[in-house]
């Protein structure tokens, strides 16, 4: 599905001259989608019982990928702790939901827990924005007129670091969240069902990326930094504070991935210290997908992901299963950076990505 | 003057001969103060290890005629080979505990090797490998398939030692697959390099992340390898046992007497292939393609410019680098005598690149202090500091748990203050401090201070 994508601006340049990578792109899609009919037509309840799990993790991967792509709009940094800012955002969930103070329970009354989740998610939101700003401020602003690869070296320690911290504070194990969510389907017709955890990751993750677009697209702040993400030097000119806009674009992304963190924890219903390497570097997969520094890219990476690895895990027709989703999202992660760098909604740069 | 250029020590600053002098001195005092009751130090051993330090560092060796330059290096190299006589009459370092045994000795200088590939990739080319455990995986995995009895089907036997005729599967010389797991690995290392090169220094980090996390992957799932019932890896349980090198009838599993044990063996040949890593690496960077890297680290566009090929002369980094990281994969498979996917993991990469930035990446003598530290913390430094930490301020603190964060310390520590390293090449420094006073003003306030 990559290279379908790579043939239409190489065709019209050359005069759709058929190149071999995108045959041989195009031959893999057709294959994907044959997998896709024959699964839909063997068990059609199933498809659409894991399109719909495959929908959500999108829409939760979402969340987390938007913070890459806001960062490296701005700075050209992939921020590897961001990862690990999620993972600590979904253990605080953890805490905050447990907390005795909330006495958040399994059927309490609608108005009892919907202000107590929303003060939970605030908090989170709080918490990572804070994180993500304070790993800014340490790891990388020194270091913004460094060689390329210093930064990369920092966020990468600043990962351990703060993988280390979810391990001091949890442990090694499991945690598990308490279950505060209703139970049951929304709705259940021909043996599909539709679970209200579900429908609530998306309750919650729409109106976020539709503040994050206002915010954006809108506001004073966002067109700061739009414009220091286009020329840092030309923003200072204009009296653009570059150094606030950037901190400001950390908390952005930091609250993001708070949100991600409380959503995460209600629905797996458990974290772990190390989920945050690992989601991350799927989230930063969508990210590039999608066409990195570009936000409706970055969503729509994200759910086309969370589906792939739906697809993957659920599916029963010669499906390769969980065992080899990172494989596979990593092998499509590096197609994308060899052919077409750019994302499927970004822009070709000189530099080729 | 060629001397100079070419001269293997290229540490930044500490040649001037006062300096020197001072340090000398310095050590000539606490050889005598360690005389005169600091019990605690040793007695004796601390006295020879301080004499020793003086010899190696005080007088003006390269001003030697034609043996000077390599004084140094000779010095240290017979003091490594005869580490295994004398370790454990040293004294013992305050924290730290005792000096490292033997047997973490040969990991140490696996890890050293590692480093010391590594640093082809990321020293002198300039690019960023986070994937460098593949290298390592494959290496290992050469080792465990060609000399083990994983391929239980097939009765290969050639040139091993200690296996006898009737053991079934592959059972290969380790020598040879020193050899082999370096050729191999290097041509995956072009098979990795050739498509992604092209691509940006953090782009390329993310692919060879990638790699570094699909090539133990399979390496786990494929003790069915994809659904076709072979068993190729036997999956998480790993390969075990992998047959030990050997020579003259004499199994390193075994040894032979009190004076050839199986660590002592293991030591020397791992000794010997350090040394070999050392001077290929030393000879490559002072080579016309070693320039050429160096050339493309310090400004892409201007080396292809002066007519450098980018994309051949950055797959020799990845292919030379890669080829070390074989041999030593295969090498430690051997001594441990098991491979498992387990082993392969994205920390193994940050640890190796973490003793590159920590030694000081591009300079080879920085980048073996770096590794002989982090390994043999790895290896001991930090369960001993860690029990240490416990019985003498009473924490409750398990230290080895917490290593990945202290690398990550090193990281962010080495990266903000001192990005050349502890032993810096000054060539590298100069290009991190580019620019200390005639930089460009920048428009917008970034703090500056230390830098």
């Amino acid at each position: 599905m990559v290279s379908e994508a790579s043939q239409q601006p190489l065709a019209a340049r050359t005069g759709y001259r058929p190149s071999v990578t995108g045959i041989v792109g195009l031959s893999l899609v057709l294959l994907l989608l044959v997998w896709l009919g024959i699964n839909f037509y063997k068990t059609p309840s199933d498809f659409i019982q894991i399109f719909l799990i495959g929908f959500t993790l999108g829409a939760l991967y979402a969340l987390i990928a938007l913070g890459y792509t806001l960062v490296y709009g701005i700075l050209e940094l992939i921020n590897f702790a961001h990862g690990d800012v999620f993972m600590l955002g979904s253990m605080m969930a953890v805490t905050v939901v447990g907390t005795s103070l909330f006495d958040l329970h399994q059927g309490q009354a609608w108005y009892v827990l919907w202000p107590l989740v929303l003060v939970a998610l605030l908090i989170c939101m709080a918490f990572c924005g804070g994180l993500n700003v304070t790993v800014e401020l340490i790891a990388y602003r020194r270091l913004r007129h460094a060689p390329r690869l210093a930064p990369l070296i920092t966020a990468i320690g600043a990962s351990f670091i703060l993988q280390n911290v979810g391990l001091a504070w949890k442990g090694p194990n499991y945690v598990q969240t308490a279950s505060v969510l209703p139970r049951g389907n929304v709705f259940s017709t021909h043996g599909v069902e539709y679970t209200w955890e579900k429908l609530i990751v998306l309750i919650v993750t729409t109106p976020v990326l539709l503040l994050l677009v206002w915010l954006v697209q809108r506001t004073r702040q966002g067109k700061a930094m739009r414009a220091v993400a286009q020329d840092t030097d030309a923003a200072a000119m204009m009296g653009i504070n570059v150094n606030r806009t950037i901190s400001f674009t950390f908390l952005i992304a930091g609250a993001l991935a708070g949100v991600a963190g409380l959503l995460y924890a209600l629905y797996a219903g458990s974290v772990r210290f190390d989920q945050g390497f690992q989601l991350g570097l799927i989230a930063f997969t969508a990210a590039v997908f999608g066409g990195i520094g570009n936000l409706p890219g970055a969503v729509l990476g994200a759910v086309l992901i969370g589906l792939i690895q739906a697809f993957n895990e659920g599916l029963s027709w010669h499906a390769p299963g969980s065992d080899w989703t990172q494989s596979i999202v990593f092998t499509l992660l590096i197609l994308i950076l060899v052919f077409r760098p750019e994302g499927l909604l970004g822009e070709r740069t000189p530099e080729g990505g | 003057m060629a001397s100079v250029a070419r001269s293997d020590i290229d540490t930044a600053g500490l040649q001037s001969r006062g300096l020197r002098m001072g340090i000398g001195g310095v050590l000539l005092l606490l050889a005598v103060a360690a005389e005169h009751g600091f019990s605690g130090l040793g007695g004796l051993s601390s006295i020879y290890f301080l004499l020793v330090m003086a010899i190696i560092y005080v007088p003006p060796w390269e001003s030697v005629p034609y043996v000077g330059r390599y004084a140094r290096a000779g010095i240290a190299i017979i003091i490594a080979f005869t580490y295994p006589f004398f370790w454990d009459k040293l004294f013992t370092v305050p924290i730290f505990g005792e000096f490292p045994s033997v047997s973490t000795g040969v990991v140490m200088l696996v890890f050293i090797m590692m480093a010391v590939g590594l640093n082809i990739v990321v020293g002198y080319a300039g690019l960023l490998d986070l994937g460098y455990v593949a290298f390592y995986a494959i290496g290992a995995y050469v080792a465990a398939w060609f000399a083990s009895v994983q391929f239980a089907h097939v009765n290969v036997h050639f040139g091993a030692v200690g296996v006898g005729q009737n053991v079934p599967g592959f059972h290969i010389s380790i020598w040879l697959l020193l050899i082999a797991a370096g050729f191999l690995t290097s041509m995956v290392g072009v098979v990795i390099g050739l498509p992604t090169l092209r691509l940006r220094g953090d782009y390329l980090a993310i692919v060879t992340l990638g790699f570094g996390e699909i090539l133990p992957q399979i390496a786990r799932n494929s003790d069915n390898f994809f659904g076709t019932g072979f068993n190729l890896t036997n999956g998480p349980n790993g390969i075990t046992p992998i047959d030990a090198p050997g020579f003259f009838g004499v199994n390193y599993l075994t040894g032979s007497g009190t004076f050839w044990t199986s660590e002592r063996l293991f030591y020397w040949t791992g000794l010997l292939l350090l040394l070999f890593t050392i001077f290929c690496s030393v000879r490559l960077r002072d080579s016309r393609l070693g320039r050429a890297w160096i050339a493309i680290r310090e400004d892409e566009t201007a080396a292809a410019a002066m007519g450098v090929p980018l994309m051949r002369t950055k797959t020799w980094a990845y292919a030379s680098g890669a080829f070390f990281g074989g041999i030593a994969g295969a090498y430690y498979a051997s001594f441990k005598s098991a491979t498992f996917p387990g082993d392969f993991f994205f920390n193994i990469s940050v640890f190796i690149l973490c003793m590159v930035i920590l030694g000081g990446m591009g300079n080879i003598w920085g980048v073996i202090f770096g590794g002989a530290f982090l390994a043999y913390l790895d290896q001991e430094g930090l369960a001993d500091s860690g029990s240490w930490i416990s019985t003498h301020l009473h924490l409750n603190f398990n230290v080895p748990e917490y290593e990945s964060g202290i690398f990550g310390v090193i990281l962010l520590v080495v990266m903000l203050f001192r990005p050349e390293g502890l032993i810096p090449s000054t060539r590298r420094a100069a290009e991190f401090h580019e620019g200390g006073e005639y930089a460009e003003e920048y428009l917008y306030d970034v703090q500056h201070e230390g830098n």
